[in-house]
């Protein structure tokens, strides 16, 4: 499965580092990158290949926690729900 | 995929409230008709609870995998008036009990269908189901009631709306909230997922999933950024901002359907407030230009705002339905509140937006001693702004025993706070008591 992981919040040293850590940690392999800053936050958007065989809500709760300790909003989702949204096929 | 669109997403969903109000499950009960009652509400336990034994799992497992909240997971049942005809019961209130045990079993926040169309005449089990009302909403907590009193194809039945301003009003007496989840509908829609009015109509599939999205604090955020433009723009920016969130409904509603394995019904895409701030459809408008909702120009704005949302929605779904447009109740919107509040909006005025609204008078707390006809006379006005104008039209009124005009009751929760309301003094009784039929209108004669 295909997800989006997007990280939102005031920038600060580390941030990459830890994300991709837990990913690492979760066998979870990275597609593609970006990080920009929008409206004076820093943004960053990971496309993310996901075993079929993954826990969600298990991985979620990760990364709800790693979002807590970094003081950022980590939000992990189905890539359909943004394809749904802003693409017509 | 484009950061900027992730990143939009994401506000929407954590920052305006953007939600899927609710996915439900529309059970047919057809095949649960039996002459003797308590073996029919034996099949209707069972079937309710064995077609939507994964509904609220499903709903979760949505939630988790896509991110997006699900508000609730409701049902709707055939009416049961044609369900329970065939009993001879001489009241329904054992098949209300039923309906409430079921969702209480399967941990869903509303199950909707205790009700009766009657816009034309009553069967046998309409009178039975109407008069059951007041006890049956009184002693169960899911169960949601409506009645069709009208419809633009067969008219008015003034029979029904004499009897359901009586059954307000005695409902009130034993508990006031119970009218909290009573709809009395024109022109009511057979695949509608939001509550309180939600029923499973004859012609839908044995089941079906229905989805029903809200976000008026997305829209007002995209009005944002348009302010001072004209209103070709500002209807632009509606349009485009509800075809996304229709189509996070749509995507929902197919996985739903999908994992559940029954077909996928409609999305209802309805601007549905809630008292929490930032998710009110009155502040919308406000956005749009006046300066508080009840100003002179309410009407046109929300007229657009609900075209608008309409529009918008139609293309990003291979099925709307149900109500879809921007629901005005006074009670679950901070906005409408606090207009009412400052005496800015008024039941005239409601009654005024109602033409042109998705739905009609909604969460209105009045004065505890209003008669029953004077609540009559208010479902007969939108009754015939419904079927004059070929649109949904309803009345959920809640007269409050002991308050006074001016002063404030608690529903708690979704449901909000709401300032009683002037109504008018004037008798109504003599016209309500003719009872009969309003005939229906010219252009429904279209065959």
């Amino acid at each position: 499965m295909k997800a989006i992981l997007s990280v939102i919040g005031h920038d600060k040293v580390g941030i990459i580092a830890s994300v991709s850590n837990l990913l690492a940690e979760n066998k979870i392999n990275i597609l593609d990158v970006s990080q920009t800053i929008m409206e004076k936050e820093f943004v960053m958007m990971m496309s993310l290949a996901l075993p079929e065989t993954i826990d969600f809500q298990e991985l979620t709760n990760k990364f709800n926690k790693l979002g807590k300790e970094l003081g950022v909003e980590i939000n992990l989702r189905n890539s359909k729900l943004y394809e749904a949204m802003h693409t017509l096929d | 995929m484009d950061s900027q669109q992730i990143y939009e997403t994401s506000h929407m969903i954590s920052s305006e409230n953007l939600d899927i109000r609710t996915i439900t499950m529309g059970i047919s009960l057809l095949d649960c008709i039996d002459s003797d009652s308590d073996r029919a509400c034996q099949k209707i336990y069972d079937k309710i609870t064995t077609k939507a034994k994964d509904l609220v799992k499903v709903g979760q497992e949505i939630e988790t995998e896509y991110g997006i909240p699900i508000a609730n997971k409701r049902i709707t049942v055939t009416p049961i008036s044609l369900i329970a005809a065939a009993s001879g019961d001489h009241d329904y209130v054992k098949y209300a009990k039923t309906l409430d045990r079921a969702a209480r079993t399967l941990g869903v926040d509303f199950i909707g269908g205790f009700s009766a169309l009657v816009q034309k005449g009553f069967q046998n089990g309409d009178k039975v189901l109407i008069d059951s009302l007041p006890q049956a909403l009184a002693e169960t907590n899911y169960v949601c009631a409506s009645v069709n009193v009208g419809s633009t194809r067969s008219g008015i039945n003034m029979d029904a709306v004499k009897k359901m301003g009586q059954v307000v009003v005695d409902s009130a007496k034993l508990d006031y909230m119970t009218n909290t989840k009573l709809v009395i509908f024109a022109n009511a829609v057979e695949d509608n997922p939001f509550m309180a009015g939600g029923f499973h109509g004859v012609s839908e599939p044995d089941v079906v999933i229905n989805v029903g999205v809200s976000g008026p604090g997305v829209v007002k955020t995209a009005l944002e950024k348009v302010a001072g433009k004209s209103m070709d723009i500002v209807a632009e920016t509606i349009k485009k901002t509800a075809f996304k969130v229709t189509r996070m409904g749509q995507l929902v509603g197919s996985v739903a359907a999908e994992k559940l394995g029954v077909p996928f019904g409609i999305v209802d895409l309805s601007l549905a407030p809630t008292a929490a701030a930032g998710d009110s459809v009155a502040e919308v408008l406000e956005e749009i230009g006046v300066s508080q909702v009840g100003a002179h120009g309410t009407t046109a704005a929300l007229a657009m705002l609900n075209d608008a949302v309409k529009k918008g929605g139609l293309m990003a779904c291979n099925h709307v339905g149900g109500l879809s447009g921007a629901f005005i109740p006074v009670s679950e919107d901070a906005g409408m509140i606090k207009a009412v509040e400052n005496g800015t909006l008024n039941v005239s005025k409601l009654e005024a937006m109602t033409a042109v609204c998705s739905v009609g008078l909604d969460m209105i707390a009045i004065p505890g001693d209003t008669p029953s006809t004077t609540i009559s006379g208010m479902i007969a006005d939108e009754a015939a702004i419904g079927m004059i104008n070929n649109k949904t039209t309803a009345v959920r009124v809640i007269p409050v025993p002991g308050k006074k005009i001016g002063e404030t009751v608690e529903f708690g929760g979704l449901l909000g706070h709401a300032p009683i309301m002037a109504i008018s003094n004037a008798d109504s009784s003599k016209m309500i008591n003719r009872g009969g039929l309003i005939p229906a209108p010219v252009h429904s004669f279209k065959n």
